[in-house]
């Protein structure tokens, strides 16, 4: 392969110095098909959402639309949107962490870490439809836990319970929120070196004196970036609150598709988009914080 | 390495957290199965299953997502490996505007994008309209394309960073390979495994994606699949279990036979389909 590399770089000297003039635009016109796909396609969409944000019905410029959303009811419904990503990915990153601590302390080489290692990544993509249809097969009207809690003495059917509720679609998010932290602390978890632990053993400190001076800090950064990331993805996230509750569910996304859908009012449309683009903006500084922790977990693991 | 702790404490917590974890894990799964075997008439059998062939408006759908799967790996394929292999061969400088730009749309919901584009046929002049919004294909492949862009260049880039890519173009180049050659049958053989993930990840997303489709009102498959659910829930619980262990084979087929010779370890880390995996 070296000979092949030495024998032609002599070979394309010619070429490249002959059309010097045309390489200057060259390289440019390689990325012009990608440039013009990414602004019709992202940006035409885009445009529209932040175009109808910002104007009325009739194409003027207007406050209106953002200050309708900061009233009920989309003030609650943003509110309970931001409650649900901000629990679900307390309670996923919480879970995931114990998990991914339990696959690390086990021997590199164990069945264990396998399993939990392809299970974690085979769930991370069970999400959507068939999450929200495994939660109504297992706590719906008639599904396998409800009958066997029935049989229990237990009538979920009789609390104020449903599946198709927002503790239902919180349930649901758990789901894939687990797996998601469990793919995503592991790698920061094998980072810690057993040299720091010995280190610090060997300077009297305690289990959990390693884990407040040392390991805490060390993981601290990676820990939070991790978190925020199954916040943005638990905020964006619709697909299974849609198949499981559907438009009525009391989150952002259900109301922007009611709006959107609801050929009431044209103006009705625009505070959709505003919503949209609220949206837009939490998930933006969600991926900003996570690209600054990211930046700051490095630091020590790598 | 690792010094075993001759303490119990540690045992214990592990077993009870893999408990817990593995009877929230598969309890669901199993509800689903068992649950996709009570037939309509209440005894136990296949008989959803057997109805999934049966049903002219779900083979539709599913037909129309296909159609969708296939175009849009197609555009993305075609898109993506000449933008990814040009920019890594001659632009290098600018290979972090083009990832960063390819990473955007996951700061999209998909919901926001659906609402973006019920506006755009709202407006939509004459020309734009008949152009764009005829058929469901036309309509959502396009930007299907732009949700699947983040994974897609990361998968493919990964794949053209493994490979020598300036020795096996230059190489090709001096033979006398065009550059419809050098990429069909030198570049693109040689990051199979970097292609094959990215259009299963791509699949997958055309499959499973609800939101836009159903905020649009086409009729493709996942969207059949919830509109099914209000009236036979048997049916599209059974549908739901096919779909899932073939998005699952799709999926990681590709993966493990391209990661089978690497560290295990490279299973962790950021999944490729984060946000493209519409949750």
């Amino acid at each position: 392969v070296g000979g092949v590399a030495v024998l032609d770089r002599s070979a394309s000297g010619g070429p490249a110095a002959r059309t010097r003039r045309g390489a200057l635009r060259g390289p440019w016109l390689g990325i012009l098909p990608f440039a013009l796909y990414v602004l019709l396609f992202l940006g035409l969409p885009l445009y529209e959402v932040v175009y109808g944000a910002i104007t009325t019905s009739g194409g003027s410029l207007t406050w209106y639309n953002f200050s309708q959303t900061f009233r009920e009811p989309y003030t609650s419904d943003f509110l309970s949107s931001l409650r649900i990503a901000l629990e679900t990915a307390a309670i996923g990153g919480f879970f995931g962490v114990w998990l991914a601590c339990a696959v690390v302390a086990s021997p590199p080489h164990s069945p264990l870490r396998r399993i939990v290692g392809s299970g974690a990544a085979v769930l991370a993509y069970f999400a959507g439809v068939p999450l929200a249809f495994a939660f109504i097969a297992t706590l719906g009207r008639y599904g396998e836990l409800t009958t066997i809690l029935q049989h229990l003495g237990i009538n979920l059917n009789d609390t104020s319970f449903t599946v198709s509720s927002l503790t239902g679609v919180e349930l649901a998010y758990v789901y894939f929120q687990v797996p998601l932290m469990v793919l995503l602390v592991t790698p920061a978890l094998e980072g810690l070196r057993t040299e720091w632990r010995e280190a610090a053993t060997g300077l009297g400190a305690s289990t959990f004196g390693y884990v407040r001076h040392v390991a805490g800090p060390v993981l601290a950064p990676a820990v939070l970036g991790a978190v925020l990331l199954l916040f943005g993805n638990a905020f964006a996230a619709y697909a299974t609150a849609y198949a499981l509750v559907g438009d009525t569910v009391q989150l952002v996304p259900g109301t922007i598709q009611n709006l959107m859908s609801g050929n009431v009012l044209v103006d009705e449309n625009n505070i959709g988009l505003a919503l949209g683009l609220e949206m837009v903006i939490v998930i933006a500084f969600v991926m900003v914080g996570y690209a600054l922790l990211q930046r700051r977990a490095g630091r020590w693991l790598r | 390495m690792r010094r075993r702790r001759p303490r119990r404490r540690p045992r214990i917590w592990r077993v009870t957290i893999l408990a817990l974890a593995t009877l929230y894990f598969l309890g669901p799964l199993a509800a689903s199965i068992r649950f996709s075997l009570v037939q309509s008439n209440g005894k136990d059998g296949l008989g959803n299953y057997a109805q999934v062939f049966h049903d002219q408006v779900l083979a539709n759908a599913l037909w129309t997502s296909l159609e969708l799967a296939g175009l849009t790996t197609a555009v993305m394929l075609l898109l993506m490996v000449p933008t990814v292999v040009w920019v890594r061969l001659r632009l290098p400088r600018v290979a972090l505007v083009v990832e960063t730009v390819s990473v955007l749309p996951i700061v999209i919901p998909p919901i926001v994008m659906g609402a973006g584009l019920a506006e755009l046929q709202l407006h939509a002049g004459a020309g734009l309209d008949t152009v764009l919004f005829q058929s469901s294909l036309t309509a959502l492949t396009p930007f299907y394309v732009i949700l699947a862009l983040p994974f897609a260049y990361r998968s493919l880039d990964v794949g053209v960073r493994a490979i020598d890519l300036r020795t096996l173009v230059e190489a090709a180049r001096s033979l006398g390979a065009g550059w419809f050659t050098v990429i069909l049958r030198v570049i693109v053989p040689n990051m199979r495994t970097a292609v094959l993930t990215a259009v299963s990840l791509t699949v997958a997303l055309v499959l499973a994606e609800v939101v836009i489709a159903g905020t649009l009102l086409y009729d493709t498959y996942p969207v059949e699949l919830v509109n099914q659910s209000q009236e036979q829930v048997g049916l599209a619980v059974a549908l739901s279990v096919i779909s899932l262990l073939l998005t699952w084979l799709l999926l990681f087929s590709f993966t493990f036979i391209g990661t089978r010779r690497r560290r295990r370890s490279a299973i962790f880390g950021r999944p490729a389909g984060l946000w493209g995996g519409n949750p």
